[in-house]
């Protein structure tokens, strides 16, 4: 047991430093700073300049082209990026769909594909959840016909995350309606281009568009762009959740957001004193650090679980549930921190509208954050499935 | 000892819900959600000739109400419907303040609020002053007769709508109220909308000039009669979000009842079960500690300001706990703006940041138990 850096754990976490200040530019660490929405440009420019540093698939193998770091590299990369604020990176193609590839791909496919998400040639979604699917995932009623050498696909996915963006989508589909829930399912990539594919904007509630429906009316999808075996893709998506949740913890947003809050806390007057000094907020931003702390060392050791080959599984379920509680607690003391200044709305669709939004403890849209993070205790399995799942495997019965 | 509601009041309340029912729904609310003046002027006129507004007032000052429970009775139903009409601040606040201490001939404008016809607003707080009441830095200058207001207000509700501010002002070594019509020169405001409806605006007092006769209270001695005026609003406000919250549970038991996974309703779930029983155990708590600070309205400082303060503080915790896991429950759905839920949440939690918040209302209690 050894809770330090090596030298050189530290060697590299001065190249990561050094990285980020030369690459990330102080625009758009202030606009991840402050919360505003980032661009597809913002976005494609994080991607590329990682890309040519050999750090953007940081969990891939090297023979796929990935950098491989261990536990601790990433721990330290997502930490630094954190405290840098550097954009999250875009983890559809890279961290979800790549994993699925290179265990149950075609070797076909690893050479089409994995290269076109390292050049950001492809910017992939994720068609899982429907609009009657969704903690009850393997309900998914979206089906793929097989008519000679394609699919017909008919029906609607949901939350589709940056699909405005997108120019693929892999997406799980009923292949075998006949079949038990979990059995008649395939995994499918699509190119959204494909006549019949439609994408519609949903807004959420703090005046976001990052989520989507996409419509399939009859879309003709090629034969080689099914994954692994027909019927299969149960096994693969279930395999995909496992990487969906290698970030789950979310420790470094959180390292972040108690630094704001604690910045906020000092400069903010509460009944003549700092707000520091009310007890009752200051008890409930110690106990949410007493809870960082340890989970920060709970995600290492899975981490580092995860990377000496133990499956992450229970843990994983455990780290989600922690980390979206300790990240919704520490976006509900900012908001609470600036009082009054919690209400305005901030929202990106107000930009440009020449309304400036008054934001006197720099804190950007916090309440926005604060709104928008109640989707981290639902999307990925809401939490209740996770306690479901842990119960089901400690318990045994029905869950 | 009786909690019923007297037969005029359970009509007022009948009659309103009514309304909103037939004029309020969601898309509706949508619209004025998104509209550029923030509330429907339409509504605002249905509401004052259901006399909605002349229920917050006095006999005495042209209404026909005016009582703790009046305004409990009203705000209640304005929450269940998610009405963002800016009816707490030009009746309760600022239409309250001129009904405590304004000379009669400020008193007059009561009347033209009654009608729907004046809005108001109070501008009070600032950027320092967080929930506060007496720290007010804008100060007003007297010299040959002439008041000169100078400062900051923060977040003032209503304000690009308001015909006339009541206005907090730092004098004689105490705090002073003026009212002040909105075209006075050197008032500019910045208005933005609000993340839960409604709109607000910075307010700046660039040496705005004022006769002797816009003063509402003698120099330096208007904290009591803010005070007393803003217990009313929080009652006010607390039975908006009381209102509030029986949607959001009304909402999540019906969607609970109709949404499947795993083949059956999520309402057959035992974990769910449990946590809606504990919603609705803590609204019945809510709605106690409603009705005992509207029930001390009229009793001295102290113990008016102990039932504030505890039922602010417990509309804190029981608000997030509502709010939050009406979403929860839901799922992805309660995230999209459109849905009913989403507005009705965001006015429950943001209640927290008006008025003092939970943390704010314990350290006051204590301080109020102690004295």
């Amino acid at each position: 047991m050894d809770l330090s850096y090596s030298e050189e754990d530290l060697a590299f976490r001065d190249e990561v430093r050094s990285f980020l200040s030369e690459k990330l530019k102080p625009e758009l660490a202030e606009k991840v700073r402050l919360g505003r929405g980032l661009t597809k440009e913002d976005m494609e420019y994080w991607h590329s300049a990682l890309n040519s540093r050999g750090w953007l698939a940081q969990n891939w193998p090297k023979e796929f082209g990935g950098a491989e770091w261990n536990a601790v590299q990433r721990h330290i990369y997502e930490e630094e990026a954190a405290r840098a604020d550097a954009p999250r990176i875009v983890p559809f193609g890279l961290s979800m769909l790549a994993p699925v590839l290179q265990k149950f791909g075609s070797k076909e496919q690893n050479d089409y594909w994995l290269p076109r998400i390292l050049s950001g040639e492809d910017w992939w979604c994720q068609g899982y959840s429907e609009p009657g699917a969704g903690s009850d995932l393997a309900s998914l009623k979206t089906k793929a016909v097989r008519e000679g050498d394609h699919y017909i696909v008919n029906g609607q996915k949901t939350w589709t995350t940056l699909g405005q963006h997108a120019n693929m989508i892999f997406c799980l589909v009923r292949t075998d309606p006949s079949a038990k829930q979990q059995e008649g399912i395939s995994f499918l990539l699509i190119d959204m281009d494909t006549p019949g594919v439609e994408v519609r904007p949903i807004i959420l509630l703090d005046g976001t568009h990052e989520v989507n429906e996409v419509w399939f009316t009859d879309v003709k999808v090629p034969v080689e762009n099914l994954v692994g075996e027909e019927n299969k893709g149960w096994t693969y998506a279930k395999y995909l959740l496992t990487h969906e949740r290698a970030n789950i913890a979310g420790v470094g947003f959180s390292t972040a957001a108690l630094s704001t809050v604690k910045r906020v806390a000092k400069a903010v007057n509460d009944n003549g004193k700092p707000l520091m000094q009310n007890p009752h907020f200051a008890a409930r931003l110690a106990k949410v650090e007493m809870e960082l702390m340890a989970l920060s060392t709970f995600n290492m050791r899975m981490i580092a679980a995860a990377g000496a080959g133990g499956a992450p599984g229970l843990e994983a379920s455990m780290l989600k549930i922690k980390g979206s509680e300790v990240r919704q607690e520490l976006n509900d003391l900012t908001r609470r921190a600036i009082g009054p200044y919690a209400m305005p709305f901030a929202s990106e669709a107000l930009e440009g509208s020449n309304q400036p939004i008054p934001d006197p403890f720099d804190v950007g849209d916090a309440t926005g954050e604060y709104f928008n993070n109640r989707k981290i205790s639902i999307f990925g399995g809401s939490n209740e499935i996770q306690k479901n799942i842990i119960a089901k495997v400690t318990l045994g019965g029905r869950a | 000892m009786n909690f019923n509601l007297t037969e005029e009041r359970q009509m007022l309340s009948d009659t309103l819900r009514r309304f909103l029912a037939d004029k309020y729904d969601t898309d509706r609310r949508n619209k004025i959600l998104e509209s550029d003046q923030g509330y429907s002027t339409e509504i605002w006129s249905g509401l004052a000739e259901l006399g909605v507004i002349g229920a917050l007032f006095s006999e005495g000052d042209g209404g026909f109400g005016g009582g703790g429970f009046d305004i409990a009775v009203v705000f209640e139903e304005l929450g269940r419907a998610g009405v963002v009409e800016p009816v707490l601040d030009t009746a309760v606040l600022a239409g309250g303040l001129i009904a405590a201490t304004g000379s009669s001939a400020q008193k007059e404008l009561i009347e033209s609020v009654i009608g729907g016809e004046t809005q108001l607003a109070f501008a009070h707080g600032e950027p320092q002053s967080r929930y506060d009441l007496d720290n007010v830095q804008t100060v007003a200058d007297t010299q040959d007769g002439a008041i000169a207001l100078t400062g900051r207000k923060a977040v003032v509700m209503n304000a690009e709508a308001a015909d006339h501010f009541v206005v907090s002002a730092s004098e004689a070594g105490g705090i002073s109220l003026f009212l002040v019509p909105a075209d006075t020169d050197g008032l500019s405001i910045q208005g933005y909308p609000l993340i839960s409806g409604g709109r607000a605006a910075e307010v700046t007092l660039d040496g705005v000039k004022l006769p002797e006769t816009a003063r509402m209270t003698e120099a330096g001695k208007a904290l009591p009669v803010i005070e007393a005026v803003m217990a009313r609003a929080t009652v006010a406000q607390m039975a908006e979000t009381l209102g509030a919250m029986e949607t959001a549970v009304r909402i999540t038991q019906e969607y609970l009842g109709t949404r499947q996974q795993f083949g059956r309703p999520l309402a057959t779930f035992q974990a769910l079960q449990h946590r809606m029983a504990e919603m609705l155990t803590e609204m019945q708590q809510a709605r106690s500690a409603l009705i005992n600070a509207a029930g001390h309205l009229e009793a001295d400082r102290n113990e008016r300001e102990r039932h504030i303060s505890a039922a602010k503080g417990l509309f804190g915790r029981i608000g997030r706990l509502i709010g939050e896991e009406s979403i929860q429950m839901h799922g992805g759905i309660a995230m999209t703006q459109e849905y009913e839920l989403a507005h009705i949440a965001k006015r429950i939690i943001m209640a927290d940041h008006r008025f003092g918040d939970e943390d704010w209302h314990l350290e006051r209690f204590l301080a109020l138990s102690a004295a």
